[in-house]
């Protein structure tokens, strides 16, 4: 009970702070101050207390997409357990429910874009679902090397696989789906290479174009889901690079903790150095990270 | 090659002058239209640009005057063309000249006189007239808004059309860009400006008074020194003032800083555009470092109410000499890390190198200038080719590049920033004794004078001409803009439309210059 209550609190609070720990990152790397870590959360606060404004040409779509995409997402936090605790929710088959609650999200984000009618946001969901294409299949191949290590059909025990049966056949295939994860987070999360989500170029976006005309609550709720998924795809991540516990709970709940928000520093680190892939290349790094983890796979059934 | 274009030249129908050099009116001879047109083609096919197309109201109501100013780089020379027009059109030159497009496009908006045979008629600022003749509003009474009527469109199965502006994300100027897509790649890019119009060249018509250096330094506000010392020439030369050496450099050292301030902030923006964050905090910090050294010199961050007619308003003593050179030395050492960490980033070269390629062909038919120009493998600089002022004794290398892409224009500007920092320091330390400013009297009647500069952007071009009291019958604003806004519509053919961002922050220009 408490474990799911930790959970579940972490999993509501924790992600806004990821987003000031990147923007920290990048601030330092820049010769900044920068804001500070709780920025994210005014922001989100600001926009929380602001009116809305509506285009005409929307329907109920539009209203609807920011919320639909936030609760698939919170479900499928659900899901993923954090350190050597079990998730509060758990069945077999429920990574099939996790993909597609990902895959419901991004469906209605890309519906409440296309909802406007507007050419910049036709753009912007043609982007993100060409890339999705690349991306999701990798993210099967993540599940299929746990599967294989695990022997298990569920997220709590796949996740926990490398941790439990930890042995040098395994360490490959780990390291393979690592980078190809740590990829597919990035796109997921609209980070650069990918994408630049700090960009006010509409014409170079993916991700914040589709949400221009939301603004007030709504784009707080997306503003607040973006950070959600960051720390989901980075949960799932720390699994794979951590693969040990420790003995007290409490010191497994703060290597979660601060686990994850060394992966948010790395996000920052590689924004940092590193300039944005030109839009017709992001595939080729996409059908890399499937490569990375397609490799795993061979290596494990070999 | 040389030898017949000498040839032709002498048997020229054109006046020739110098950059900053009157001419009586009377001495430019009056062509028919036929040689006027006959002399731009024959001139631009060996290799001459037109830096200025202007009309003026003739002497009878039913008269328009054209002028031409034609840019010779080689034998730095300019020459003056004149036809005075009786009706209302014209034989258009742009299809065998495309250079002249958007100088014809102008005339018919400020004159009403319609250029036959034009092949994409449309006004470029969408204001009334100058003069009761009005191609677009003849009767004068509805309102005007910019960026209407048709644009160049693209049919067929999967072409879509994305329209950006005049609002944009970011805080930037109005312009409205159209573009016809294929998916991703752009087939092709039509700007529509005029948001910006404030009436500049109309406003000056009957000066110069107490307002007209101040529209000068207004024209762009990036480009003050630029505009101002170009004006300034021009009243100088009109009122056969000499400007002490002192004042030409402390001009010159205004306007390098002002090409270094841009420069810097033009690298950095490209590197933010493209989400690479180490050059893009530095260079705006470092552009603040330039601009701060414009405010040592004269206590305005853009350099306004530093030049006036007759030389400059403040003086560098040797107080701030010292101050100057501990900056620029400073400024040298940052410059120098930041904008290297850009050429040796392989993800920055990935997205700069063969994005946005104008090929120097392309460029010298549009008749582009500036780093523009020079990107494209184009020897065109006015501190070269027409040297005025300072520097017609301190002359500074010319930077070119070859490939025309981003790349190139973002490594001419470092180049030059190199090139200019060297200039700034060298004229800092031997600032020549002397008044820094000089009395202008009356301006001379009947005159015209065309004056250059090469300001950051390119070559800044105003033409002045008196009447019998010395007063401007029409003072023409050329800002480099105007000549490169075509160049970037040509630069996106076939590019992704998601590079459009670099590729317009590699040109940067000036909104307000053009719509004057």
């Amino acid at each position: 009970m408490i474990t799911s209550i930790i959970h579940v609190l972490l999993l509501l609070l924790m992600p806004p702070l990821l987003m000031g720990i990147i923007n920290k990152t990048k601030a330092w790397f820049g010769g900044r101050v920068g804001a500070s870590f709780l920025q994210p959360y005014y922001d989100i606060i600001k926009l929380m207390r602001k009116g809305m404004v509506y285009s005409t040409t929307t329907t109920w779509i539009f209203r609807i997409g920011p919320i639909v995409t936030l609760v698939a997402l919170l479900i499928a936090g659900l899901l993923v357990p954090m350190g050597p605790f079990s998730a509060p929710v758990t069945f077999t088959g429920d990574l099939i429910l996790f993909a597609y609650l990902f895959g419901l999200s991004r469906f209605f984000t890309t519906a409440a874009a296309l909802d406007t009618g507007s050419a910049f946001e036709g753009m912007g969901s043609a982007r993100e679902v060409t890339f999705a294409c690349f991306s999701e299949p990798a993210l099967f191949f993540v599940f299929l090397v746990l599967i294989k290590i695990s022997g298990a059909f569920s997220l709590t025990p796949m996740l926990h696989g490398p941790m439990e049966g930890f042995s040098v056949a395994i360490a490959a295939p780990v390291v393979l789906i690592a980078i190809g994860l740590f990829i597919i987070m990035l796109a997921e999360s609209c980070r650069i290479p990918v994408d630049d989500p700090n960009t006010h170029l509409e014409l170079t976006m993916i991700h914040e174009v589709m949400v221009l005309d939301h603004s007030g609550p709504l784009f707080g709720v997306i503003s607040y889901t973006a950070a959600v998924k960051l720390f989901i795809l980075s949960t799932v991540l720390l699994h794979i690079l951590m693969p040990f516990q420790l003995q007290s709970d409490w010191i497994n709940w703060l290597l979660q903790i601060f686990g994850v928000m060394g992966i948010a520093v790395l996000v920052g680190v590689v924004e940092s150095v590193m300039a944005r892939l030109q839009m017709q290349h992001v595939p080729y790094l996409l059908v890399s990270a499937l490569l990375f983890c397609a490799f795993g796979f061979i290596l494990l059934v070999r | 090659m040389t030898v017949s274009a000498t040839a032709i030249k002498s048997n020229s129908t054109l006046a020739i002058t110098n950059n900053g050099a009157a001419l009586k009116l009377d001495d430019i001879p009056e062509l028919s239209i036929e040689q006027f047109g006959q002399a731009i083609l024959t001139n631009v096919a060996f290799g001459q640009r037109v830096s200025a197309l202007f009309a003026l109201s003739g002497k009878n109501a039913s008269e328009t005057d054209l002028y031409v100013v034609l840019a010779d780089d080689e034998d730095n020379e300019l020459s003056v063309g004149r036809v005075v027009l009786q009706g209302d059109e014209y034989p258009s030159l742009t299809p065998r000249c495309p250079q002249v497009h958007m100088f014809e496009r102008e005339i018919a908006e400020q004159y009403g006189l319609k250029p036959v045979g034009h092949p994409w008629f449309k006004p470029v600022r969408w204001h009334r007239s100058f003069i009761k003749r009005d191609i677009w509003n003849p009767d004068g009474a509805e309102d005007i808004l910019p960026a209407t009527g048709d644009f160049y469109t693209v049919e067929g199965e999967q072409v879509h059309e994305v329209a950006v502006g005049p609002v944009h994300a970011g805080i930037i100027e109005p312009g409205h860009f159209r573009f016809q897509c294929h998916g991703e790649e752009v087939f092709h890019l039509e700007i529509a400006l005029g948001y910006q119009h404030r009436g500049i060249e109309k406003a000056l018509i009957g000066g110069p008074g107490a307002r007209t250096l101040h529209y000068a330094e207004n024209i762009a506000g990036d480009t003050a020194i630029g505009h101002a010392s170009t004006y300034c020439q021009n009243i100088e030369t009109l009122a056969d003032a000499r400007v002490s050496p002192r004042a030409m450099a402390i001009r010159g050292i205004a306007l390098e800083l002002e090409r270094l301030a841009n420069h810097v902030g033009d690298l950095g923006a490209l590197a933010l555009d493209i989400g690479f964050l180490p050059t893009s905090s530095y260079c705006g910090r470092i552009r603040g470092d330039f601009l701060n050294m414009s405010a040592v010199i004269c206590g305005n961050r853009f350099g306004r109410g530093l030049v006036c007619p007759g030389g400059v308003r403040h003086d560098i003593e040797q107080s701030r000499v010292d101050d100057l050179l501990k900056r620029f030395k400073a400024a040298e050492k940052d410059v120098d890390v930041a904008i290297n960490l850009l050429w040796e980033a392989q993800t920055v070269m990935a997205r700069f190198e063969h994005t946005g390629t104008v090929s120097t062909k392309t460029a010298a038919e549009l008749g582009l200038v500036g780093p523009a120009a020079r990107a494209a493998g184009l020897i065109r600089d006015v501190r070269q080719d027409h040297a005025s002022g300072i520097y017609c004794f301190k002359h500074i290398p010319v930077s070119t590049c070859q490939t025309g892409d981003v790349f190139a224009r973002a490594y001419v500007r470092w180049l030059e920033i190199q090139q200019s920092l060297k200039f700034v320091i060298e004229q800092v330390r031997a600032l020549p004794g002397g008044k820094i400013s000089v009395s202008c009297g009356s301006l001379a009647p009947e005159s015209i004078v065309i004056s250059l500069n090469e300001a950051w952007r390119g070559e800044v071009c105003h033409v002045a001409l008196t009447d019998k009291n010395g007063q401007f019958t029409r003072y023409k604003v050329v800002d480099p803009s105007f000549h490169n806004w075509t160049g970037l519509a040509m630069a996106l053919r076939n590019q992704q439309i998601s590079d459009f961002p670099i590729c317009n922050k590699s040109f940067n220009l000036s909104y307000c210059g053009n719509d004057l």
